[in-house]
């Protein structure tokens, strides 16, 4: 079974926290914020996993596990800071959330 | 015939995945974007598949699409979906800027991938079939890699410790929003 070579693989990847990247930097709304930063960290994944096939060595795929957990981290944590901003009725814009204080 | 097949879902996993992950920056309902993200996410397992990493796959489905997209949802649906107009008013300074960086670190990667591709990334030796399998994962896990194991497992439990306290609504801080 041989299918394309890395280098298509590491494309996607490329594509994915290009694309990440641009979410994160033009969108307001802390939601999109956070889910294009999944797309960023999911572009690592694939460049991790692909290159793991390459070298067939373990290691990538078991880091493309813990940079898993770590996002499931951030998005805890994160979307708990959605839900406290909500509460106090302040407006879900990180333009003008840049001081995040009281 | 294999390799053809091989190509074909590659193809049809790649545009997938780069279609949804355009849905989720362009889309202006957030619920939208998470469901985008979702698509995003199951071909991208498809791609992981293809690169014979089987566990990683099935946690990216498990965990991914399942545990963590079900949380944004539900923030989602609690916040309300508001509308937001990311492309109203013409262009400002700040998307253009935005546009240019990223499509200076696609292009950067890319160049660097270009350099590479000529030489040893173009050759991919076949592997054994318990590359990848969860048994071998979990061999891995648990000998080579085992702090790093450890290391994840205090990392989601301090998270969780932090989601609770952010989540958290006392009297205390309940009062202390009324009298601000």
């Amino acid at each position: 079974m041989q299918g394309p070579d890395i280098a298509w693989y590491l494309g996607v990847a490329a594509f994915l926290f290009g694309i990440g990247a641009l979410g994160v930097l033009i969108r307001r709304n802390p939601l999109i914020v956070l889910l294009s930063l999944e797309l960023m960290l999911n572009g690592a994944n694939l460049a991790l996993i692909a290159f793991a096939r390459h070298a067939q060595n373990g290691a990538g795929q078991i880091f493309a596990l813990a940079v898993m957990a770590v996002a499931a981290s951030e998005v805890c944590v994160g979307l708990g800071l959605v839900v406290a901003i909500h509460r106090r009725n302040l407006t879900l814009d990180v333009d003008r959330l840049s001081e995040l204080r009281g | 015939m294999g390799n053809f097949l091989v190509w074909v879902v590659w193809i049809l996993a790649a545009f997938a995945c780069l279609a949804s992950a355009v849905g989720v920056v362009t889309m202006r309902n957030p619920f939208l974007s998470a469901l985008a993200l979702i698509g995003n996410l199951g071909s991208l397992a498809v791609l992981y598949l293809l690169v014979s990493a089987e566990f990683v796959a099935a946690a990216q489905v498990l965990v991914y699409a399942g545990a963590v997209m079900v949380m944004f949802l539900f923030v989602i649906a609690y916040i309300g979906p508001r509308q937001e107009a990311p492309w109203a008013g013409g262009p400002s300074w700040q998307t253009v800027a935005a546009i240019t960086a990223a499509g200076a670190i696609f292009l950067e990667i890319i160049v660097v991938i270009g350099l590479k591709a000529g030489g040893d990334l173009s050759h991919t030796q076949p592997v054994n079939a318990t590359f990848g399998s969860p048994g071998w994962i979990g061999r891995l896990f648990l000998t080579n890699h085992l702090l790093a194991f450890e290391v994840t497992s205090i990392v989601l439990l301090i998270a969780a410790v932090g989601g609770v306290i952010l989540g958290s609504h006392t009297k205390r801080s309940q009062a202390a929003d009324a009298g601000s």
